[in-house]
């Protein structure tokens, strides 16, 4: 279990000030120009050396990242864009680090942005998030009127500009390449890649984009070191993490612990563990919507890190632990998550905008069993159709609980078609 | 020149080509939906999906740059279950009313899905449906049909340069549309049809008419205005149902402006199928040839050879025009001329009349002043390639005349031709830009040929170009952009007046005045008619348009679609008309009724065949025989000083629509027209 003394968000529930004097108690923005002092390099290969994975879902390393940004500005300017487009069912992480940390986010743009050799920053918040936008807004001000940002960022030189983008609440444009292409104006769908941002990003200049978290553990990690970062969890898995626990567990809650935790202990521990005893449980999506679930006798010995998970076929994701209990209809729960794909597919590419209707027309029908035994094959094979044929990854999501329901729960839908059928067969 | 392996056969392509190009060198189709060569990369369709080696998941080679080293499978297992996937949610949304679909026989989707779809549906879910947009009067939509390609949408972007298409709503539920379902205000609109790999755009027109494998396809030229673009005559029995573009890189690359497609229902109306003789009534009755011709002989005969002259109209062919300037020539009359409108343009001087540069010197030209012209509506298709030009390279373009938008950004000079001086003298902003351009280009419109002072206008652009090195010795700049297709034939051999003759000015105004006994109008329809009141008037021609209402004797001609006719575009390119259909009723070509009325003179001219007219006009002007080639114009000293009139500087055409007498018989035609003058009262509205 995560040691207070190595917490990074320790005011993540809010009960601190989160202005800038609160966060200057807490240690942000203590001397961020002595970090700026290492240089560019120095910077990266300290993220480098963290282990970092990406917060935001597909856990490339952080450090690596920053590091195919070109070595020396051309004629295009490098740009940071911050991706606070958090809407992936299950997290918010993202919403509570704006709410209540928002200059750790600032010093991590900062920071970032400086290691990448870019000059401004802009954080696309996600359209609904209204009131953390204004917080994130008024935290910027703040750090402005204290020089933290503008011509010569905290004192280190390094001139640094931060705008903040709300977004009109799509989905899809939490994807990077859409976020660019909506940031720029247009119509959010994703972009092929390559060319990756990197090279081509915004407004077709090279350009790095972040999670939110990845970005505000940042600072801690430079303050304290890599080393210190890579020696908590597990290897390739390295730190701590923020998890958020929702469903059927008696407290739901936001958490930052160790990478590689037992999801048991989490849940038991932060949570108030599983409605009605861990006994009660059924199933658990442990990375936000997307990624398969698992049922109980997985989760027993499940350990939360991105190894760990992909090897019991799902994903830590965005590390949004759905859990579910027994009194859950798991059909009509996944055929939920099918209607809300659908919804967000941006209609770009074929498989993704004609095969997630399909999909949640299936799904939407098997939650009554008003189907025939084949067609759950016929569903399995529709999504791996879907599956790694799409320009964005929004057609895995799509795929990927369906999938993992007809391998956990095949019993559960041939069940009920076999009552539908008896049913009619009464009927008749 | 990256080197890569595709189904293990090693080829090398250019650098910055794509995995699909590098499959296509290597003999390997790959099926494709979004994917076209002169529209940015979409990869949205996903059937152009291949296995490269060491990738995770199937790639879209329609978007992956061809990289050293690569290798390519495209006959795996995983490809073909992958297209076939994507074949399969194609479908499901699509009508599958392949019976009642215009591009049935002629679908993308159809072919492929031969290759490549089920044999059943697996779908059993209600299919979606679409309401139909509103694109205007030659675009008939059946949006259920649409699978999202956006080939239509990235067209009107790019290449016509009106952003009116795009897909609104999201995931299944995106339509495409034009902005508030207006009408397309583009030239090249109907492009979309052919671009559209389903039913989905379909030629409104056309609608049910026919079926591709009924009809017979002849390649031609199109004459609806002096691009010459390349086209496909389609025609059923007696009638041109359908024009599409054929592809020539050098002219109009696969691009035809939607007169050309869609003016040929003109051919059906207003057209003279038997020669009339204006009775003492007034009026015309239909008469027989042998009457025609005795009238117009009786009146020849009796007239001096100086009191007679032709007129040669904007759409006639090299051949017709050769006979009839050797009918004059025989009859000894110096008064004919091709340039119905007025145009100062002197047939000696070839390199100052044609468009020196060709077209695809475009592709390098890096500065444009453009004098009394609105390429838009005068030459859609080379208009496209300009504003290409100006995408791939922002070069700077400058207009002198009526403000108008070009599709492309320029720095409008305004319509006093007062600047034009200031440039020639250096004194202008633009005279720098183009002096510190290596390619810079001239093009100049009927707008300022026409003018009284056109004179001084080439005075003062040759000047120019000498100047500003618009002409050095691997580059000629200096372009004239023509309206008319039959003139530049008419001028290279010399369809002009002779010593002492009059131009149509002058021959009109002889008319008018009754010195002018006969007047022969070979298509001319373009000139002030009420002038020949007074004088004997021929009108040869395929439309009762206003030359023939005039006339004293009709004979009845044939339109390009009916005849095998020469014509050499703006740029001195010669070209071949090919028949697609014969003449309505006793229409003849044209060429064959001036030869046999001259055997009513007591001559004979020395031809009997369409071989052996063409033989005598190689004969006479010696590139007429290399078809397809242009011969350079060798640069020399043209215009003539003299003092600028203040009068504002037009354009060569006001409207695209409407231009030529079967344009204005084109039921199609009016409707655009009426279209266009909505929109722009709608754009002005707004």
């Amino acid at each position: 279990m995560l040691a207070d003394k190595d917490r990074i968000f320790t005011n993540i529930y809010g009960w601190h000030d989160a202005g800038l004097a609160g966060a200057k108690k807490r240690g942000d923005w203590d001397n961020t120009a002595a970090i700026l002092a290492r240089g560019h390099d120095d910077v990266v290969e300290e993220v480098k050396a963290s282990g970092l994975r990406g917060r935001g879902g597909a856990g490339f390393p952080t450090g690596l990242k920053w590091s195919f940004m070109p070595k020396e500005v051309g004629n295009r300017p490098h740009y940071l864009v911050v991706n606070a487009d958090e809407s992936e069912p299950g997290t918010c992480k993202d919403r509570d680090i704006i709410r209540h940390e928002p200059h750790k986010l600032l010093e991590g743009c900062l920071v970032a942005g400086f290691a990448m050799r870019a000059h401004v920053a802009y954080i696309y918040i996600r359209g609904e998030f209204v009131n953390e936008a204004r917080r994130l807004q008024s935290a910027i001000e703040e750090a402005y009127d204290a020089g933290l940002l503008g011509p010569d960022a905290a004192g280190s030189g390094w001139k640094f500009d931060i705008y903040l983008h709300r977004g009109a609440g799509a989905y899809i444009c939490g994807e990077e390449t859409a976020l660019l292409e909506s940031l720029e104006g247009k119509k959010g769908q994703p972009r092929l890649k390559p060319p990756f941002p990197a090279g081509v990003g915004l407004y077709g200049c090279p350009t790095t984009v972040n999670n939110v978290e990845s970005i505000a553990v940042a600072p801690t990690i430079l303050r304290r070191g890599g080393a210190w970062f890579a020696g908590l969890g597990k290897d390739n898995n390295t730190g701590t993490k923020l998890f958020c626990i929702s469903g059927h567990v008696n407290k739901p809650c936001n958490v930052e612990e160790e990478m590689g935790i037992p999801l048991k202990e989490l849940i038991e521990k932060h949570a108030g563990g599983v409605r009605g005893g861990w006994d009660n449980l059924l199933a658990i999506i442990p990375g936000g919507s997307s990624t398969p679930l698992m049922p109980k006798d997985v989760c027993e010995t499940m350990t939360m890190d991105f190894d760990s998970l992909r090897a019991a076929g799902t994903g830590l994701g965005t590390a949004g632990i759905i859990v579910m209990d027994k009194s859950t209809d798991i059909v009509r729960a996944i055929s939920r998550l099918s209607y809300f794909y659908k919804h967000e597919s941006c209609g770009q590419c074929t498989p993704c905008r004609e095969g997630t209707g399909w999909m949640w027309r299936m799904m939407d029908r098997l939650v009554r069993g008003e189907a025939e035994p084949h067609e759950i094959d016929t569903l399995e094979q529709v999504t791996r159709q879907v599956e790694g044929h799409t320009i964005c990854a929004l057609g895995d999501a799509a795929a990927w609980p369906i999938q993992g329901l007809i391998k956990h729960f095949r019993p559960e839908i041939e069940r009920r078609i076999k009552a539908y059928q008896a049913m009619i067969q009464a009927a008749e | 020149m990256p080197k890569l392996t595709v189904n293990s056969v090693e080829v090398e392509v250019e650098a910055g080509a794509t995995v699909l190009q590098a499959c296509e060198e290597a003999g390997v189709e790959i099926p494709r939906f979004c994917y076209h060569e002169r529209l940015s990369i979409a990869g949205n369709c996903r059937m152009c999906l291949v296995d490269m080696e060491r990738a995770p998941k199937p790639i879209a080679s329609c978007a992956m740059p061809a990289g050293d080293g690569m290798v390519i499978s495209t006959e795996t297992d995983r490809v073909k279950k992958a297209r076939e996937g994507v074949m399969e949610f194609l479908l499901v949304n699509h009508p599958l009313d392949c019976p009642i679909c215009d591009q049935g026989g002629e679908c993308d989707l159809q072919d492929q899905a031969m290759g490549y779809g089920f044999d059943e549906s697996r779908y059993q879910e209600n299919k979606r449906a679409v309401s139909e947009k509103h694109m205007g009067p030659l675009i008939k939509t059946v949006m259920t049909r649409c699978i999202h390609c956006t080939r239509c949408v990235r067209f009107s972007t790019e290449v016509a340069g009106t952003p009116e298409l795009g897909a609104i709503g999201r995931g299944e539920s995106v339509e495409i549309t034009t902005y508030l379902e207006k009408t397309l205000a583009s030239e090249l609109s109907a492009n979309i049809i052919d671009l559209c790999p389903v039913g989905a755009l379909t030629s409104r027109p056309y609608a049910f008419v026919a079926r591709p494998w009924e009809l017979t396809k002849v390649e031609s030229i199109d004459v609806t205005d002096a691009q010459g673009s390349n086209i496909r005559v389609d025609a059923r029995g007696a009638q041109v149902l359908r024009v599409l573009p054929r592809l020539n890189e050098q002219v109009n690359e696969e691009w035809i402006s939607d007169k050309a497609r869609y003016a040929i229902d003109g051919l059906r109306r207003q057209r003279l199928d038997h020669p009339y003789l204006r009775g003492a009534d007034g009026r015309l009755h239909p008469a027989s040839w042998n009457d025609a011709f005795d009238a117009i002989a009786k009146v020849m005969k009796k007239a001096r050879p100086e009191q007679m002259g032709a007129i040669a109209g904007d759409q006639v062919d090299a051949e017709a025009l050769f006979a009839l300037k050797s009918l004059f020539d025989r009859i000894g009359s110096p008064h004919i001329d091709c340039r119905q409108d007025g145009a100062k343009i002197n047939a000696n001087q070839r390199s100052s009349y044609l468009f020196n540069s060709t077209i695809e010197g475009i592709d390098t030209a890096d500065a444009l002043l453009i004098v009394g012209s609105n390429p838009r509506i005068e030459a859609p298709v080379m208009n496209a390639r300009i504003r290409k030009r100006y995408l791939n390279n922002r070069i700077p373009v400058a207009h002198l005349g009526p403000e108008a938008d070009l599709t492309y950004p320029v720095n409008y000079l305004g319509d006093e031709i007062d600047v034009l001086s200031k440039i020639a003298a250096g004194k202008h902003p633009f005279a720098k830009i183009m002096k510190s351009a290596k390619r810079p280009m001239i093009i100049v419109g009927m707008g300022a040929l026409r003018r009284a002072d056109a004179g001084a206008i080439q005075w003062l652009l040759r000047e120019l170009s000498d100047k500003v090195g618009v002409v050095t010795p691997d580059w000629n700049g200096y372009n004239v952009l023509h309206t008319a297709a039959g003139r530049v034939a008419g001028l290279d051999m010399g369809f002009v007046p002779g010593k002492g003759g009059l131009d149509v000015h002058g021959m009109l105004k002889a008319a008018h005045a009754g010195e002018m006994k006969l007047v022969w109008l070979l298509g001319a329809d373009e000139i002030d008619t009420t002038k020949l009141e007074n004088s004997f008037t021929v009108y040869q021609g395929h439309h009762g348009d206003k030359g023939a209402t005039v006339a004293d004797v009709v004979l009845p001609g044939a339109a390009f679609t009916e005849k095998e006719g020469l014509y050499v575009n703006f740029e001195g390119r010669v070209q071949m008309t090919q028949r697609a259909t014969f003449p309505p009723g006793e229409a003849k070509e044209d060429w064959a009724i001036i030869r046999a009325l001259s055997d009513r003179l007591s001559f004979s001219l020395p031809f009997d065949s369409h071989a052996t007219v063409r033989a005598a006009l190689v004969a006479a002007v010696p590139h007429f025989g290399d078809i397809g080639d242009i011969k350079p114009a060798r640069w020399v000293k043209f215009g003539r000083t003299g003092a600028l009139k203040s009068d504002a500087v037009e354009a060569g055409l006001s409207q695209f629509y409407m231009t030529c007498a079967m344009s204005r018989a084109s039921e199609t035609m009016a409707e655009c027209y009426r279209a266009a003058d909505q929109h722009s009262a709608e754009m002005a509205a707004e």
